[in-house]
């Protein structure tokens, strides 16, 4: 509720439309997004069925005759869902691990070395992680553990792992605020009865967060799940049904990369299945943001 | 402190071990403390190990002759290659990309927290934003190309690719500027409208300059970010093998992570090298950006 | 405004300033070159095949010695890919290694593209494994078609009971690949006249760099591509020999891919269309490249074609030449 003078000076009345227009511009981006990817992903799907783009398990642009080729997108969201649960794999641990020893344990010190340290993490682009995941996971760690004839030279491991450390400071940081605003009253009955400072953090502090802690998670999977490059570099491109993370699989975002890279000439099969996936990758991070912003709102309920 | 630690100060002292000192206890209280702080080590070793392979890697290719590295363009010789065409290119779209989106977020950011009535439609636009933050990057690609490059016939260009960078980073600054403008207290409002300010008056003269280093060290931030996608450009078409700098907007453009892609999936192990050097450039002018933005920060930021 | 926030805007203001002065300042050598003709400015738009890129950007980066203010993209959508922007009227220049179809031909004629095709080197398409693998030394065509057609061998000892029972990895280009096209021809046979389908069950990709490393990494690997990219990665690799008629294989080398013993040697063509011709940096770039072709091709890690090649291609192009 503003006290303001209402201006009736034009000057002003033309200022406030302008930033309204900035506002709203921010819609039109949004329409932009959808009309390119619905437009020609509907150009796709005239010529190639949308049942078999649903339902298909092989992916082989050109296959077959001429313009005819196989457009089964499961293959593809299989590579994707395997590096974001193997990703998940690497980061929940870690992440909330860090989270409760940021919050419970660590000393103001040692929380000012640690947060930046995780915001550097955050903050390295991502070719440079997907180069660190082909030239030293795969051949320094993954290789030597696991034996050279089982790791494929691509593999989605050496992808997960890489996904894994760019998503472990969303969880990590999320978790802390969550664990952070927990009341300390909380803590105080259950130390008041006795409790050690593992048994308040994993019986009372976790729980309490716990809702704070899933919306980080399904935001990293979701994060996993956009990520283009890393996957692109280390984890190969050859889309297949499969759940041997040391063979090499190819991502809905892998698969777009590559697309690009070969040929996108307007108008084809080809350049409109680029849509197709798009699509497809915005439904489902659409999808799990929103879910994600939905039980933040209602933790923040549940304590405010 | 911890929120764990004030709590833990405040319950007696006998009972802060726990009611009865089993040794099981005790270990397994100490054990988890181990767990909790390996789980966080992973990650800094993580980061340490990871920044230890680029510098390894790439230290000795670029201090063999840094100029000639800087000032070289690509070639299909490794020890002739260079960075030239990317590095100034990134710079280019930096520049660009800021022009777009710096007024456009500020002036949406304005809005929003000082003009906007409380109604559907601006529920609507705030959402719209946020789920705008978590549409993957190549997903911005596909807007890129569709429009961009081709609808508009801007092709592959500095022009496509500043647009195209400039509408993924404009949810990340209209976030960064609104909170800046939040933390500016409404007493200062207050005390202008008491002067008989209008709106616009008040924050142009009071609100906006005191938000500006907060605003400015969001918008450096989201910039850093901008510049270490690649993604985006990948799928607009930006070049890689380009031996010239741009003179107009409607020219090709190369960008730094571009190049680290391109020359990372090239087998010779001295284009490792190259790669490895160019993600050392890379990561340093990210450290000189976070720099900047943290200098900010603390230097101009008014406590209130 | 307070003195705070006025310094403030002066960082802003000399940060901005300082940004915009680098990125200028670069540009140093924009605007021409000096070799004694007329500084040529425009844009060229190349695309094509993976195998002739490198050609074209060795010919680039000389090119661009000389006439810094011409712009030239060289882009790697396959022969197939390159062809169907190429009819498209989208580029100015298409990469190929094989010569163009029929359907690709009426394509262009059905846009009204007219186009003057150049033979500019000649290429042995390598059949390769990883150097880490043992057994692999001679193949026959009848053992390359059997690996590569549809229904194929899946492991080693298939191919010969001699080789262990190892699973075969494949890499191989993708189906927009001139490669991919002239291995089939080759080793498949003409679909039309009973030849048999490749396979679709192997690790395709457009960059042979991917395959490459794709090979180098697996013991038990095979794959084929374009001849330069073995002669640049022969520590990570091992060269089949090849044989199309009795046991004797062939390696590829410069003098049998000349002769043409090399049973997988085939030319590689530049595309050019006569409009783009007219522009004066186009026919000039063409006139270098069928210059300088012969010198650098064998850095690039291919073979020069006959100088009358080259020579008749000079002719061809001279009435379009403007300058």
């Amino acid at each position: 509720m503003s006290i303001a003078k209402r201006s009736s000076r034009t000057g002003e009345r033309v200022v406030v439309g302008a930033l309204f227009a900035c506002a709203v511009l921010s819609i039109a981006v949004t329409v932009g997004i959808v009309a390119v990817l619905v437009v020609d992903a509907v150009a796709f799907f005239r010529e190639s069925s949308l049942f078999d783009f649903l339902t298909g398990t092989v992916w082989a642009p050109g296959q077959g005759s001429g313009e005819g080729g196989l457009y089964g997108v499961l293959p593809l969201i299989n590579g994707t869902l395997m590096i974001g649960v193997g990703a998940i794999v690497v980061g929940l641990p870690l992440g909330v691990l860090t989270a409760i020893y940021l919050s419970e344990y660590a000393s103001a010190r040692i929380r000012g070395l640690l947060k930046p340290t995780l915001e550097i993490l955050a903050g390295i682009p991502t070719v440079i992680v997907g180069y660190f995941a082909l030239q030293f996971v795969t051949p320094s760690l993954l290789r030597p553990i696991f034996g050279e004839d089982q790791v494929f030279v691509f593999n989605a491991a050496a992808g997960s792992i890489a996904v894994g450390l760019m998503i472990l400071p969303i969880i990590a940081s999320i978790s802390e605020d969550a664990m952070r605003s927990v009341p300390a009253s909380l803590r105080e009955a259950a130390f008041g009865l006795g409790s050690t400072k593992r048994q308040v953090s994993l019986r009372v502090v976790v729980p309490a967060a716990l809702s704070g802690i899933a919306a980080s998670v399904i935001l990293a999977f979701s994060r996993a799940v956009g990520e283009t490059m890393a996957v692109t570099i280390a984890a190969g491109n050859s889309p297949k049904m499969t759940l041997n993370y040391f063979t090499s699989i190819q991502t809905l975002t892998a698969s777009i990369a590559q697309t690009v890279s070969g040929e996108a000439s307007a108008g084809t099969v080809r350049y409109n299945a680029l849509f197709a996936l798009g699509l497809t990758l915005f439904a489902i991070t659409l999808v799990m943001n929103l879910i994600s912003a939905r039980i933040v709102r209602r933790f923040r309920q549940v304590y405010s | 402190m911890t929120a764990s630690a004030s709590a833990e100060a405040l319950a007696p002292s006998r009972l802060r071990r726990g009611a009865t000192r089993s040794g099981a206890r005790i270990f397994v209280d100490a054990a988890f403390s181990v767990l909790l702080f390996v789980g966080t080590i992973v990650g800094v070793v993580a980061l340490a190990t990871l920044l230890w392979t680029i510098v390894d890697d790439g230290w000795a290719r670029l201090m063999a002759d840094p100029a000639a590295f800087l000032s070289n363009y690509v070639s299909r010789l490794p020890a002739r290659a260079g960075i030239k065409a990317a590095l100034i290119g990134s710079a280019y779209l930096m520049v660009l990309t800021t022009l777009f989106c710096f007024p456009v977020g500020v002036g949406a950011a304005i809005y929003l927290e000082e003009f906007a009535p409380r109604n559907r439609v601006t529920n609507f636009v705030e959402t719209n934003i946020s789920n705008l933050a978590g549409v993957p990057s190549v997903v911005y690609g596909l807007l890129g190309l569709g429009i961009f490059a081709r609808f508009l016939r801007m092709g592959p260009s500095l022009l496509a690719g500043a647009l195209t960078l400039a509408v993924m980073s404009l949810p990340v600054i209209i976030v960064a500027a609104r909170e800046a403008i939040r933390a500016v207290p409404e007493s200062i409002r207050l005390g202008a409208y008491a002067l008989g300010a209008t709106k616009w008056q008040t924050v142009r003269r009071q609100v906006l300059p005191a938000a500006l280093p907060g605003t400015l060290t969001g918008t450096i931030l989201a910039l850093s970010r901008a510049i270490g996608e690649t993604a985006p450009l990948l799928v607009i078409g930006l070049p890689i093998v380009i031996f010239s700098l741009p003179n107009d907007l409607r020219d090709p453009v190369s960008a730094l992570p571009l190049l680290i892609f391109d020359w990372t999936s090239r087998p010779q192990p001295a284009f490792a090298e190259a790669a490895a050097a160019a993600s050392i450039v890379l990561l340093a002018l990210l450290l000189a950006m976070n720099a900047v933005a943290i200098y900010l920060r603390n230097r101009y930021t008014i406590r209130w | 405004m307070t003195q705070r926030t006025r310094r403030g805007w002066l960082l802003g203001l000399t940060l901005a300033i300082a940004l915009v002065a680098t990125a200028c300042g670069g540009d140093d050598d924009a605007g021409g070159g000096s070799s004694g003709g007329t500084a040529l400015s425009g844009n060229i738009v190349i695309d094509g095949s993976s195998t002739v890129a490198p050609i074209s950007e060795a010919v680039t980066e000389e090119f661009n010695k000389e006439q810094a203010g011409v712009k030239v993209t060289v882009g790697t959508s396959g022969t197939g890919g390159g062809f169907t922007k190429f009819c498209n009227g989208e580029t100015d220049i298409s990469d190929a290694s094989r010569a163009i179809k029929d359907e690709e031909k009426q394509a262009c004629e059905a846009k009204g593209i007219k186009y003057q095709e150049f033979r500019i080197g000649l290429d042995g398409l390598a059949v390769v494994t990883s150097s880490k693998n043992t057994f692999l030394d001679t193949l026959t065509f009848k053992q390359l078609a059997e690996i590569f057609k549809e229904g194929g061998a899946t492991t080693w000892n298939q191919v010969d009971p001699k080789f262990p029972k190892e699973k075969i990895a494949i890499f191989a280009p993708d189906t927009e690949s001139g490669t991919y096209d002239f291995f089939n021809e080759k080793v498949l046979g003409d679909p039309d006249e009973g030849g048999l389908k490749p396979r679709s069950d192997y690790t395709a990709s457009s960059d042979d760099n991917t395959l490459v490393q794709g090979i180098e990494g697996e013991a038990n690997s095979w794959g084929y591509f374009g001849y330069a990219y073995y002669q640049n990665n022969k520590e990570g690799l091992k060269d089949i020999k090849v044989a199309e008629k009795g046991t004797t294989g062939i390696s590829p080398t410069t003098e049998t891919i000349t002769t043409g013993d090399y049973p997988l040697s085939r030319p590689l063509f530049i595309y050019v269309k006569e409009e783009s011709l007219k522009r004066p940096e186009v026919g000039q770039y063409v006139k270098f490249y069928l210059e300088q072709t012969p010198k650098l091709i064998a850095d690039v890690g291919y073979v020069a074609a006959p100088q009358d090649d080259y020579t008749q291609g000079l002719s061809k192009l001279q009435p379009f030449l403007t300058s």
